[in-house]
């Protein structure tokens, strides 16, 4: 019988063994290959097609469309969350008029595209000329920006209609008898209690629904409204310039990735006391 | 080859004829608009949206494969282990999920314009070059929509269980077997829905095409209504084209659900 007199000394842990040379790694080196070149390319022609002139005049007016970008979506949206309210309480109602007619609404503004109906009011209402007159409302339909806010509102209240029945209808039964179990009146249950709760569901497909008109408004130049993609078009019509749809795509996704973003923040710090 | 292109295109016009819901003889403007605006022939624009019509619906379903297919292979290399083809894949979602579809029908447009006349001027060709509106949409649209397929699919597998894949390996599958065999089908049945809105989403994008000249429902009807001014009649008529092609998909999409979910158990 031995006795171990002396410990094995400590050792390092063996190599890892080498990672083998696997295909996605040559596709994924080959993709950002692709893509690392297609920056560096579109940098080298703005930075190879760089015009201060071109800047200093196209410069502001991309600022501007910009702007008009930003009020026509957010005041579209402020509207269409009012009148999202009255459309999902039709939804949900049990008189079958109600609920029908609001049924067609959603269906017809979900199920049709944005620049279909934008045409439908810009130029369509066009043909009811007279009668628009005659009712003192043609001066609104005339101008091809109160057209678009209009469109936009009916549209994204039908979405926002939507979303809000979606998340109302979410909570479980269960909340709606506590409350009613601790005789709270139906409105106050309503707002204090089924409509939190409501819109905690309801966050993430509201920033969907802003980043999807964000995107959507960019038809507005279409009808000759000048905001981000208006202003793109018609620099680019004057100058033949590619380097204009580059910016206004770079605009474009720092908005939705910023917006993206900040309602990435707002949820996580919203729910943090569902986490578990 | 240009001959059979042609005596295809000929076979396809000729059924398409035969077929179509608007002006073929059994068509709705056929019976029920010959005298008014929308009659067929030369007297009304019904064979014009008619053709729209075919347009519209061609150009959904030509863009819907090609959409799958890349999607379906951005999505892969989303949820592989390689770092690379992941970042990869995130930036090409990133993309093409924060522009608007209008710019980038434009960029795809313009940019091939580009692209292709530089190419035949380095053959020694100057021309002018018109690029086919109908390959740039579906490109532009493709591209749109493979983007936000990808992340459908993605979460549809996530949603698959790693046994399956284990199973698939204890079968002695090799793995485009386990893939083809074991996971694709949960994967369909899974991703169905949210492949549902998508075609919607692409059914409806596709409208945009028209602003760079594919001659589909709403240019149609736009030129109709420029020449008869009327115009509501005729935009409203669009709406309501697009709304069929809605219920068509909505319905064929319920049929196909239940026919995926024909081998679950029911409860």
């Amino acid at each position: 019988m031995s006795i171990a007199e002396t410990m094995i000394p400590p050792q390092a842990p063996p190599p890892a063994p080498p990672k083998p040379y696997t295909l996605s790694r040559f596709f994924g080196s080959v993709f950002l290959g692709v893509w690392l070149a297609l920056g560096v390319g579109i940098f080298l022609t703005i930075a190879n097609g760089w015009d201060p002139e071109k800047f200093s005049r196209y410069g502001p007016s991309f600022l501007s469309g910009l702007g008009v970008t930003l009020t026509l979506v957010v005041s579209s949206i402020l509207m269409g969350a009012v009148l999202s309210f009255p459309v999902a309480l039709g939804r949900m109602s049990k008189n079958r008029l109600w609920s029908w007619l609001a049924y067609a609404y959603v269906y017809f503004f979900r199920g049709t595209p944005l620049i279909t109906q934008l045409f439908l009011v810009y130029y369509g209402l066009g043909s009811f000329r007279p009668q628009l007159e005659s009712i003192g409302l043609w001066w609104f339909f005339r101008d091809a920006w109160n057209c678009a806010l209009f469109t936009f509102t009916l549209n994204t209240a039908a979405y926002q209609a939507e979303i809000l029945r979606g998340a109302i209808q979410s909570v479980s039964r269960g909340q709606h008898e506590a409350a009613a179990a601790l005789g709270l009146p139906e409105r106050v249950a309503f707002f204090k209690i089924i409509l939190p709760q409501a819109m905690i569901v309801a966050l993430r497909p509201y920033g969907n629904e802003i980043i999807l008109m964000i995107k959507g408004s960019a038809i507005v130049a279409i009808v000759t409204v000048f905001d981000l993609m208006g202003e793109t078009r018609r620099a680019f019509s004057r100058t033949f310039d590619y380097q204009m749809y580059v910016w206004a795509a770079v605009l474009y996704l720092f908005m939705v990735e910023l917006l993206r973003n900040i309602w990435a923040w707002l949820e996580a710090r919203l729910t943090r006391h569902l986490k578990r | 080859m240009s001959g059979v292109f042609a005596a295809i295109y000929s076979g396809l016009a000729w059924i398409g004829s035969i077929v179509d819901p608007l002006c073929g003889p059994i068509g709705v403007f056929r019976w029920f608009a010959s005298g008014t605006l929308f009659a067929c022939g030369d007297t009304g624009w019904g064979d014009e949206i008619a053709y729209g019509f075919l347009v519209t619906a061609s150009l959904a379903i030509a863009t819907l494969p090609v959409g799958l297919v890349i999607g379906f292979f951005i999505a892969l290399g989303k949820q592989s282990e390689e770092k690379s083809l992941r970042l990869a894949g995130n930036i090409y979602t990133t993309i093409f999920r924060g522009l608007p579809e209008l710019l980038t029908l434009f960029i795809v447009y313009y940019g091939l314009q580009i692209l292709v006349q530089q190419f035949l001027a380095t053959l020694g060709y100057e021309g002018p070059i018109e690029i086919n509106a109908f390959v740039a949409g579906m490109i532009a649209l493709g591209v749109v929509f493979s983007a936000y397929c990808s992340e459908v699919l993605l979460s549809a597998f996530k949603a698959i269980p790693q046994g399956q894949y284990e199973a698939g390996d204890a079968l002695g599958f090799h793995r485009g077997q386990t893939m083809r065999l074991i996971v694709l089908p949960q994967l369909i049945r899974i991703a169905l829905p949210g492949l549902g809105n998508l075609w919607m989403a692409l059914l409806k994008d596709t409208a945009l095409v028209s602003v760079v000249g594919l001659p589909d429902i709403l240019r149609q009807t736009g030129i109709a209504a420029r020449v008869t001014k009327q115009a509501f009649q005729f935009f409203g008529v669009a709406c309501i084209l697009f709304l069929i092609l809605a219920m068509i998909s909505s319905v064929l999409f319920s049929a196909l659900e239940r026919s995926t979910k024909r081998a679950e158990m029911s409860r």
